[in-house]
C-alpha cells in the first residue's frame, strides 16, 4: 500500500496543480498579511478563502484526478491487490497532497509574519474541510462514469454545501421565526461542514460577542468540552461516510 | 461710615483665630471630631485607625498628612457627613461594612452643600462616596477600587449622587465597583477627566439628570459600557468608551434622551458603539467609531438625531435598525465601506450611502440568523441588496458621505 500511495503522491505532484494550487494559497495569504497589519482580520478574509476556495479546489481535483488515473487504477486491479488498499491509497495520496500544500500555503506566510498562532485554528479548519471535500469528490466520481457528469455532481455538491444549504438554512429560520430555534439551528448547521467550519471559526474570535443570545448559547455549547469533541466527532463523520460510501461502491461497481 | 467695618473685620480676625487646628494621631480621633467646633481643622497624623463610624456634624477640614489609613473593619460605615462645608482630604479609607439594607460608604454625605472630598484612597468600600441633597460637592482626585464582588448585588457604586445639583467630579480613578459613577436627580453638574474601568455594571450610570456635562473621560472594559437615561441637555465630549464587549454592553446606551450633544467622543471595539432607544434631537458631531461590532444601533422609535461628520471605520455593520421609518439625519460621515466616487472633487462623494446592511435588518427581527453571518450566501445577498435596496429602510443615508476620515484626534488635542 506504501508503494501504491508512493505512485498516487508521484501522480499528484507531477500534474503540478498542488503546487499551483499551494503557490496561489501563499500569494493570497501575504498579500492579505501586507494589507493588514491585525491578524484578527487576515483570518477573517482568509476565513471567506478557506471556506469558499478550499472546498471548491479540493473536491473538483479529486474527481478530475481520479478520471485521470482511471486507467492506472484499472491496471491495479489487475494484479493481485484489493480494491479497499487501492482506494485508499488514492485517497490518501489526494488528501495529503491537499493538504500539505494547504498547510504550506497558509502555514508559512502566516509564520513569516509572527501570526501562526492565530492561523492556527484557521488551518484545523481548513484541513478538515480539505479532508471533507476530498472524499466527497471521490462519492461524486464514483456516482458516475462519466468524467464531465462526475464534475457537475461534485460542483453540484459544492453549491450545496456553501450557498444552498446556507438559503434553506436561513427560510427556516425565517420561517420558524416564533419558535426557539437555538436547539434546532445547532443539529441544522452541524448537518454542514461548511457551515460548521465557519461557526467554530467565528466563535473562536471575538465576533461571537456580536451575536447576542445565541451567540452565548452556541458558544456555550462549542466552548464546553462535549462541544469541542461533538464538532471533531461531526467533522470525523463527515469524511468517513461519504468515503464509506465510495469506498462500498468502489468495490461492488464493475469498473 | 468706618467704624461698622472695622468691628466687622475684627469680628472676622476673632472668627478665624477661633478656628483651631487640632492634630490627632492616636484612636482618640472619634472624640475629637465630636469635640470640635465647626470650622476647625482636624489634622491626622500617619498611622492605621480603627473607630468605628465618624459622625460629623460640624463644619471641619479633614486633612490627612502622608495618607493616614482609617480602617472600617467590614463593620463600619466611615465617614458619615449631615452638614455643610465639610472638606475631606489627603486620607486612605479600607474595608467599609457591607449590608443589603444600608447604604454603607467610606463618606456618606447628606445635606452636605459644599463638601470638598479631595485626594482620598478608597479600597474596599461597599460604596465609596456617597451623596444626597446636596449642592456644590466636589469630589477631585480620589482613587476608588476594591476587590472583585462575587455578584452586582453585593456591591455599591464608586460615586453615588443622588438629587443633588452643582457637583463637580474631577480626576477621579474608579474601578471594580457596580456602577463606576452613579447619578440619579443630579442636575448642572460636570463630570470631568475621570476614568472609569472594570465595573460591575455601567462605567457611568446616568438618570434623570439634565444639563449636566461630562468631558473627557476614559470609560473602559465595564460590563455593561455607559448608560444615559431619561435626561436632557445633556452634553458629552471627547470621551473615550472603549472595549466594552460582551453580549450585553454598550459603549452608551442612550434610553429616552432628548436635546442633547455627543462631539469628538471615541467608541472603540465595543460590541455596540451606542444603542439607543427612544431617544430624540441628539446631535452627534466628530465622533470616531472604530472596530465596534455595531457602531449604532438604533431603534425606530428615534427621531429628529443628526449624525455629522463622524468616522466610522471597521466596523461590523455601522448602522443597525428595526423599523423602515426615517426620522433622523445623516450628513457628511466618512464610511470606510462606502464605494462611491467624487467626481467634482469636492471631498464629498456624489452617491449616497446606505449604512443599514440588509442582514443587520435580518438579525434585528430572527436573531437566530446571525449564524449565517459571514456565509456566502449573505454576502450574495447583501450585494444585490446593496445595488437595489428593497427590504433596507431606502432613506436611511448619508446623501454627502466624506471621500476621506476626518482627522478628529488633532481637534481634541
Amino acid at each position: 500500500m506504501t508503494r501504491m500511495l508512493k505512485y498516487v503522491l508521484q501522480d499528484v505532484l507531477r500534474a503540478r496543480f498542488v503546487l499551483f494550487y499551494m503557490v496561489f494559497m501563499m500569494a493570497v495569504t501575504t498579500i492579505l498579511f501586507q494589507l493588514d497589519s491585525d491578524p484578527a482580520k487576515v483570518v477573517m478574509s482568509l476565513l471567506n478563502v478557506v471556506l469558499l476556495v478550499v472546498p471548491l479546489v479540493s473536491i473538483v481535483f479529486t474527481t478530475i484526478h481520479y478520471f485521470n488515473s482511471y486507467e492506472f487504477i484499472l491496471l491495479l486491479m489487475a494484479q493481485p491487490i484489493n480494491r479497499k488498499s487501492v482506494f485508499l491509497s488514492q485517497y490518501a495520496g489526494v488528501a495529503s497532497s491537499l493538504c500539505l500544500s494547504l498547510l504550506i500555503g497558509i502555514g508559512l506566510p502566516a509564520l513569516a509574519f509572527g501570526a501562526a498562532t492565530q492561523v492556527l485554528p484557521l488551518i484545523n479548519v481548513g484541513l478538515f474541510l480539505t479532508c471533507i471535500f476530498v472524499s466527497l469528490g471521490f462519492l461524486a466520481s464514483s456516482l458516475t462514469r462519466d468524467k464531465a457528469k462526475a464534475i457537475g455532481i461534485a460542483l453540484l455538491f459544492w453549491f450545496y454545501f456553501t450557498l444552498i444549504y446556507d438559503g434553506i438554512l436561513l427560510w427556516v429560520i425565517y420561517a420558524f421565526n416564533d419558535y426557539p430555534l437555538e436547539t434546532p439551528t445547532l443539529i441544522l448547521t452541524s448537518l454542514n461542514p461548511v457551515d460548521l467550519a465557519r461557526i467554530m471559526m467565528l466563535l473562536s474570535m471575538d465576533i461571537s460577542a456580536l451575536m447576542g443570545y445565541t451567540g452565548a448559547f452556541f458558544k456555550d455549547f462549542f466552548g464546553s468540552g462535549f462541544g469541542i469533541l461533538f464538532s471533531f466527532a461531526m467533522m470525523g463523520l463527515w469524511v468517513m461516510w461519504p468515503l464509506l460510501l465510495a469506498l462500498r461502491r468502489f468495490k461492488k461497481n464493475d469498473l | 461710615m468706618k467704624i461698622p467695618v472695622t468691628i466687622a473685620f475684627l469680628f472676622l480676625i476673632a472668627f478665624t483665630i477661633q478656628a483651631k487646628k487640632i492634630v490627632v494621631s492616636d484612636n482618640s480621633l472619634a472624640r475629637v471630631i465630636a469635640s470640635a467646633k465647626a470650622g476647625d481643622t482636624i489634622w491626622i497624623k500617619p498611622g492605621i485607625y480603627k473607630t468605628g463610624n465618624l459622625l460629623v456634624t460640624k463644619s471641619l477640614v479633614i486633612i490627612g498628612e502622608g495618607l493616614p489609613t482609617i480602617d472600617g473593619e467590614y463593620k463600619y460605615e466611615i465617614f458619615t457627613v449631615n452638614v455643610k462645608n465639610v472638606t475631606i482630604k489627603g486620607l486612605r479609607l479600607i474595608n467599609t461594612g457591607t449590608s443589603s439594607t444600608l447604604d454603607y460608604a467610606a463618606i456618606k454625605a447628606t445635606g452636605a452643600d459644599d463638601l470638598k472630598v479631595i485626594d482620598n484612597i478608597l479600597i474596599n468600600a461597599y460604596f465609596g462616596i456617597h451623596i444626597s441633597n446636596t449642592s456644590g460637592a466636589q469630589i477631585i482626585g480620589n482613587k476608588i477600587s476594591r476587590a472583585q464582588a462575587a455578584s452586582e448585588t453585593a456591591v455599591g457604586n464608586a460615586i453615588h449622587l443622588w438629587k443633588s445639583n452643582h457637583a463637580l467630579i474631577e480626576r477621579n480613578q474608579v474601578s471594580g465597583h457596580r456602577d463606576g459613577i452613579y447619578f440619579e436627580f443630579v442636575t448642572n453638574s460636570v463630570i470631568k477627566n475621570n476614568h472609569s474601568e472594570k465595573n460591575m455594571r455601567y462605567g457611568l450610570h446616568f438618570m434623570f439628570s439634565n444639563e449636566d456635562q461630562y468631558i473627557e473621560n476614559e470609560f473602559v472594559n465595564n460590563g455593561a459600557g455607559v448608560a444615559v437615561m431619561y435626561s436632557y441637555a445633556v452634553n458629552m465630549i471627547r470621551n473615550l468608551f472603549a472595549n466594552n464587549w460582551g453580549s450585553s454592553a454598550y459603549g452608551l446606551l442612550l434610553k429616552d434622551m432628548r436635546d442633547s450633544e455627543v462631539i469628538n467622543n471615541r467608541f472603540l471595539n465595543n460590541t455596540m458603539g451606542i444603542y439607543m432607544e427612544g431617544s430624540s434631537r441628539i446631535n452627534f458631531t466628530k465622533n470616531e467609531f472604530s472596530g465596534n461590532g455595531y457602531a449604532i444601533r438604533m431603534q425606530a422609535s428615534c427621531d429628529g438625531n443628526v449624525f455629522d461628520q463622524n468616522n466610522f471605520e471597521a466596523n461590523t455593520f455601522d448602522i443597525a435598525t428595526n423599523g423602515t421609518m426615517v426620522l433622523n439625519k445623516m450628513e457628511k460621515n466618512y464610511w470606510d465601506k462606502y464605494e462611491g466616487y467624487d467626481l467634482n472633487k469636492d471631498g464629498l462623494g456624489d452617491t449616497s450611502y446606505h449604512p443599514v446592511n440588509l442582514y443587520s435588518m435580518i438579525v434585528e427581527r430572527v436573531p437566530v440568523a446571525i449564524l449565517l453571518w459571514r456565509s456566502f450566501m449573505v454576502f450574495l445577498i447583501d450585494r444585490a441588496e446593496k445595488n437595489l435596496p428593497a427590504i433596507t429602510p431606502e432613506n436611511l443615508l448619508d446623501s454627502k458621505p466624506s471621500m476621506k476620515p476626518y482627522d478628529l484626534l488633532a481637534k481634541s488635542n
